[in-house]
Order: structure tokens, then sequence, then C-alpha cells
């Protein structure tokens, strides 16, 4: 589903690399966690495959679903189906979080030549899955991420994600900052999206979004490259160990 | 109310504004009406006063009373302070006067008024047709309560062409007309009101006005009447080289209310066109008058050839005790605006508001904001600018705060916001402040800053296309002002807004 070959990506404003040839492939209907000491590159990736302006990519591709990506608008790589929950959700004064989360379906279901919904339709979905993450219609009125706490802020991307059902999910430090109950809705919530279809690349410090969201694959990223992958036990040294055999190992 | 209740129109954009900016790709109202005009000769003189005059059968006393304003205009000069800078316009090279005609015969009902006026008017979406519902407020129609009324004056250059539910209206007391009528069937109330609030003398664009006004709306609500319908009157300039100089005249008696809207649009010129119109509002006792403007002259094409230029003196005076006024103004045309609506708060505990969004694009110039003289005792003013710079454009917030010795207890708070896209436009914030009694409060604040290239990038990761995202940032942006306009308004406004910032990113 989603393939990163060899990515290298460096900053436009300064001469430095931070991705070094990223190798990955997320399959549908796998859930792929990355770990990494800070600095490595994680969040890097993500606005790299979303297609955020401020990085050259100096070699490597990205296809999703066959489709090379590199080349795409953000919203193009969106309509295909990539999603990202931010690391820190972006505030939007002024504009009622229902309008924005009608307005960018809209947008998408347009770019891929559906029909656009109508607004009971509309209604009667946003309200059923913001029950599901214990949004209650005042955080729905409010201003996109306006006053939000930490943990609103992260439930209300994965009620984005949930509303715009996409095919390649990457969650972007979802887990940091919440206590143990919104992260349990925050797991809840992306349990309930697994599918066949569709495909997730989480990326976290912790094993314990992962004792929620089980993953299939494990990769440590560490100075912009993926050092070593395997399964869920990866996680589980890391937290009991720290990075630092993975890193002399990989040295 | 349900969240859903307010989806459609208030909160930011939605899919109809989107819609709307798609299947626009420049500005909507370009076209222009092939119809046969009569026009005055060229330039401003007494010959052309009193042919102004005659042509609306106007009693002598209005005729002395416009030749008096000429007389002094020719002594004045044009200002200059503004920041706004456009080629000296000649005066006399100008059409005062430009009627359709079939117009001379004035038509008794809407039902004679030529055909192609009313085609002029369908087009533009404005209903001449007495019906409940204005053109592009689809929202409102599922909801019974939400059932208004708006009756309408429409202005097509010098002259009115009809006017909207007048007869339910007189049940009400209310008088709602063109001022050419007014003079004519209500000289008591026009001799005793006009020029009380902008005097002849008040500003060049205001003097030539005097002299030289063609038409425009009159209103008249009755002590403790509650206007039953939004008013409205519907400017079009269609005709060259010819200025349109629109005087309205709004009195609100003791204890009554009137919420009143006004539009402007003209077709694309390249050649520049002079609109300098004069705005007068009497508040007495009790009374509230709400004025909204949704201003989308022709703003002159990408290169900044033609365009509107806009001249306005518009002021309310609360002469009554805890009178209310709230202007409220979403400027996207014009080429050059020269508007500063203001409130003379003369009367103890009376309010004025100003809510003002002013978008320059491209090369448009703006040149706004309001005066809030504090005279009564107890007196409040509230002023919410936002102004929104993309292009070349240059925006400039000009705002005066007066509070006077004997205007004790009076609070004023301004917040004054500047949102610039790009780095080729500017924005400029000039208050002046003068408080002359020390129990008086005036709070100011004011930012300015880029429009954001997270949240674009958040809009734009969530699918939506970049001028999409900067929509809807901007009518996040605006809206504190937004939410003041009527509902019939506020649609309108949030399409005006996407569509006048076209071709401001990538
Ligand atoms: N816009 C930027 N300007 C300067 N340095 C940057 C920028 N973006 C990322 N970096 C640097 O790139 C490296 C990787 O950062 P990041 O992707 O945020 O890591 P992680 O998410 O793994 O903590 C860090 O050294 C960071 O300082
Ligand atoms: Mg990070």
């Amino acid at each position: 589903m989603l393939k990163i070959n060899n990515l290298h990506v460096s900053l436009e404003d300064e001469d430095k690399e931070i991705l070094k040839g990223v190798d990955l492939t997320v399959d549908a209907g796998k859930v792929h966690a990355i770990m990494g000491p800070n600095g490595s590159g994680k969040s890097t990736l993500s606005y790299v495959l979303s297609g955020k302006e401020g990085y050259n990519v100096t070699d490597g591709s990205v296809e999703l679903n066959g489709d090379d990506i590199m080349e795409l608008e953000p919203e193009e790589r969106a309509a295909l189906g990539l999603f990202l929950a931010f690391q820190y959700p972006i505030e939007i004064p002024g504009v009622g979080n229902m309008t924005f989360l009608r307005t960018a379906l809209n947008a998408q279901r347009k770019a891929r030549g559906e029909d656009e919904i109508g607004a009971t339709d509309f209604l009667r979905l946003v309200r059923e899955k913001a029950a599901a993450l214990k949004i209650d219609s005042d955080m729905l009125k409010r201003p996109v991420n306006v006053g939000f706490s930490g943990g609103e802020k992260k439930r209300n991307e994965i009620l984005q994600m949930a509303m715009l059902e996409p095919k390649i999910c990457i969650l972007d430090e979802t887990d940091s900052g919440l206590d143990v109950d919104a992260m349990k809705l925050v797991a809840n919530g992306v349990n309930a999206l697994r599918d066949e279809g569709r495909g997730f690349l989480v990326i976290t410090h912790y094993q314990r979004l992962l004792d929620h969201i089980k993953p299939d694959v494990v990769h440590i990223m560490a100075d912009g490259k993926i050092i070593k992958s395997g399964g869920p036990e990866l996680a589980l040294e890391v937290e009991n160990n720290g990075y630092s055999d993975l890193l002399d190992e990989a040295s | 109310m349900e969240a859903g209740d307010t989806l459609q129109v208030k909160d930011g954009v939605d899919q109809e504004t989107i819609d709307a900016v798609k299947e626009v790709s420049t500005y909507k109202y370009g076209w222009d009406t092939d119809i046969e005009m009569e026009y005055a000769p060229k330039g401003v003189n007494e010959d052309i006063v009193k042919l102004i005059s005659e042509k609306n059968l106007e009693p002598e006393w209005m005729t002395n009373w416009r030749l008096e304003a000429l007389e002094r205009w020719k002594k004045m000069t044009e200002p200059k302070w503004a920041m706004v800078d456009y080629p000296e316009i000649d005066f006399q090279d100008q059409y005062y006067y430009a009627r359709p005609k079939s117009m001379v015969e004035k038509p008794k009902s809407l039902d004679e008024v030529d055909p192609k006026l009313l085609a002029t008017y369908e087009k533009l979406g404005i209903p001449l047709k007495e019906q409940m519902i204005l053109a592009g407020v689809e929202g409102q129609a599922d909801k019974p309560d939400g059932e208004r009324k708006v009756a309408v004056d429409a202005v097509f250059d010098s002259v009115s062409v009809g006017t909207t539910f007048k007869s339910e209206l007189k049940k009400a007391g209310v008088i709602f007309c063109s001022i050419s009528e007014a003079i004519k069937e209500h000289p008591e109330l026009v001799k005793k009101y006009l020029g009380s609030v902008v005097p002849v003398s008040d500003n060049f664009y205001a003097t030539l006005n005097s002299a030289v006004f063609s038409d425009g709306s009159f209103v008249y609500i009755p002590p403790g009447v509650k206007c039953p319908m939004e008013l409205s009157t519907y400017f079009r300039i269609n005709a060259e080289n010819t200025g349109q100089f629109e005087r309205t005249l709004i009195i609100a008696d003791k204890g009554s209310y009137v919420s009143y809207l006004e539009g402007c649009t003209a077709p694309k010129r390249d050649t520049a066109q002079l609109h300098a119109a004069v705005v007068e509002i009497v508040v007495e006792e009790d009374a509230e008058v709400k004025y909204s403007t949704v201003q989308n002259w022709f703003p002159g094409d990408e290169n900044g050839n033609g365009g509107i230029y806009n001249f306005v003196t518009k002021r309310a005076d609360c002469r009554g005790d805890r009178a209310k006024v709230m202007w409220t103004q979403v400027e996207t045309g014009s080429a050059v605006t020269w508007k500063y609506p203001s409130c003379i708060l003369r009367g103890d505990e009376s309010q004025g508001e100003f809510y003002s969004i002013a978008i320059a694009n491209n090369h448009q110039q703006a040149d706004t904001g309001t005066k809030m003289l504090h005279l009564g005792k107890n007196t409040k003013s509230r002023i919410v600018s936002k102004g929104i710079s993309a292009g070349v454009a240059q925006n400039t917030y000009r705002g005066q705060v007066n509070m006077h010795p004997r205007a004790k207890n009076s609070r004023n708070y301004t917040q004054c916001d500047s949102l610039l896209i790009g780095d080729k436009c500017g924005a400029h914030t000039v208050p002046y402040i003068e408080v002359k009694n020390n129990s008086s409060r005036v709070e100011h604040e004011a930012t300015t800053s880029k429009v954001d290239d997270d949240q674009l990038f958040y809009c734009r990761q969530r699918g939506m296309g970049e001028e999409e995202a900067v929509a809807l940032v901007v009518n996040g942006f605006c809206k504190d002002v937004l939410q003041a306009l009527p509902m019939e308004f506020a649609m309108e406004a949030q399409q005006l807004v996407a569509i006048s910032l076209e071709g401001s990113v990538g």
C-alpha cells in the first residue's frame, strides 16, 4: 500500500540532510509502529509523506497504492487517502469544528468525483463518531482546536480520521501528553478503524500505546534511517533497555 | 440550538461558498445592461444642478439647497490625508446624471418597469418581486421560522427603479421610498432632517453630493414601531463615465427599530468611475438602527485598471438618550475606498458599534474606519475592524475616538486586526484617541499577522485546495464581524470574502 524507497530529504533552507535513506513498506491491513529517539526524523517523515513545504526530496520515491505521490499537492494526497494525525494539531480561530470537518470531507469527495454529503447525513455521522470518542456537541461547535486541552486536540484528530476514512493513517505521537483514559479512547478509535483495506503508521515513544494498538511490525528509526525492524517484541526491548543497545548495534 | 442549525450560514465557510468560488473566476457582477439612457451633459455647474433638480421635479427650496452646496464646493479642495493614491479626478469630465429612458415617465408600479431593468436585478440576485426569501440564503429554507421578508429599493445609475413591499410597510406606518419621492411627498420630514447629520459643508465629497445627488433611499420609522421587515437598497452603476451620487436618509423616531441593508455592484470598465454617497441616520430616544453594507463595486482588474473610486460619508446621530446604532460593513470592492461610518453619541447612555471587514486584493486601496464621538454621559462604543490585504494592495484602518468633557463614564473598546496574504501588500492602523474627562476609558487592541502556513497546510492535509483553505481561514478571521450581519447577508458576505481573495495565493 505505502511504499517508501530509499527516501533522502534535506531542509530547503539549510543544507542539512534529515532523512538519509528510509525504506519502509506498509501493507494494507497492517499496523506499523515507528519508535526512535527525539530528533531522529520521525515527524519529518510524516510531513514529507503528506506534502508539507520546506523540504527537498533529494533521492528515493514514495508510492501509495502504486501511484508516485511525491509530486502531488497535499490535498491530492489527502484525496488519495493519506491522513496525518498531527503531533501538534493546529488551531484555526473562528472556524467551527463541524464546518471544518464538513468542508474537508466534501472537498475530498469532490476530488474523488463523489457526491457531497448532505447536511443531515453529515450530522448523523459526526454525532455517532464523536460520541465514541466522548467529544460533546460543545466541542464540535467550538473553533478548530482553539482552547482545546492536549487530550481534546488528540481526540479531535482521531475524529477527523474517523470521518475521512483514509487508506493510510499516519499518527505522529498521538499518545504523548495523554492520560490513561484519553489514551484508551484514542486507541479504541484507531482499533475501530482497523480494517483489511487500511494501513497504519504509528509513531510513538511508548510501549503503553502499543499495549492497546497491537502493531504487526515495529521499526526503530535513528538519525534519519530505519536501523532495525521486528515484531512487537522490539517495542518491549526498547521499553526495557532504551535505545542505546540498538544504536550501538547499528553503528 | 442544535449544533447543526448554525452550520449552514454562520460557521466559517461552507460548501456553497466553495462552489461559488469555483464557478466564478473573476468579478461576478462585471456585465452591463444594454439600455437606452438619457444623460445630462458632462460636468458640474449651476445649469447641471438645476437640470438634476428639474428632472426630479423638485420644489424650489430643494433646488436652492443644492445651489448653495455647489457654491461651497467650488471653494473646496479634495482631501489628501488618506493613504490612497489615484490619478487626478477631472470633475468636469464626468456625467452627473444618467437615467434609463424608460424611467423618464416614472412607472407607477414595479409591473410597469422596463423588463430589461427588472432582468438586471434578477441577474444580480436582487428580488424585486415581493417574495419571502432573498436569493442565496437557501440554508434558511428548511427552517420555517427562517422566512423573512426583505423590502428593496433598487437604484440604477441616477434613479430609483422601484421599491417593494411599500403598501405593507405603510400599514405599519413606515415610509420607505426613494429620496426623490420623499422630497415631493414628505417635504416636512426631508426639510427637517436632510443635512442635519452631515452638514452641506461637511467635506469635499459630501458637499459635491449635496449639490448633485440624484436619488437614494428614504426611511422613516414612526415612534414605537419595530419595522416589520428588513429594508434594503441595492445600488447599481451601469452607465460609463458616470458618477453615482446617492443620498440616503434614515430617521428612527423614539423607541423604534429598523435594520437596513445596502448592496452595491458595477460593471467592469477599464476607466475608473466615481461614487460619492452620503448616508445620514437620525436615531431618537430609545430607538435602534442597524445599518449593514456589502460593498462590492468593481475593484478594477488585476493590473489596477478601472474600478470604482468610492468616497463615502456615512454618519449616525444618536440624538436621544439610550439611542443605539450599529454599522456593519463588508468592503470587498472598489479600486479606492475612502469611508468612515461614524456615530455621534449625543444622548446619554447612547451606544455606537462599528463592525468592519475590509478586503483589498491586487491593486485595491482601502482607507476606512470609523469615528466615535462621545458627547453624552455613560455612552458606549465598540469597534471591531478586520482588514485583509493581498496582492499589492494597501489597507488602512483609520479610527477616531473622542470623549468630550461632558461624556462622563463613557467607554470605548477598539479591536483592530490585520491579516496579510503574501509579502507585497500593506496594512496600516491609524488610531486617533482624545479623552477630555477622567472618568471615561478607552481601550485599543491591534494585531497584524500573516496568514499562517501551518493553518493552510493543516486544511490542505485534510483535503481542501489552497484557495479553499485561505477562504476558510480568512472567514474564521472575520467571524466576529460576519456574525454581526443579518442572516440574509451573512452567506453572501462569506462568499464574497472567498471570491475577492481569488488569485491571492499560489
Ligand atoms: N524546519 C526545520 N528546521 C530546522 N531543523 C529541522 C526542521 N525540521 C526538522 N529539523 C531537524 O531535523 C531533525 C529531525 O526532527 P524531527 O523529524 O522533528 O524528529 P522526531 O520527530 O523524530 O523527534 C531534528 O534534528 C530537527 O531539529
Ligand atoms: Mg516528532
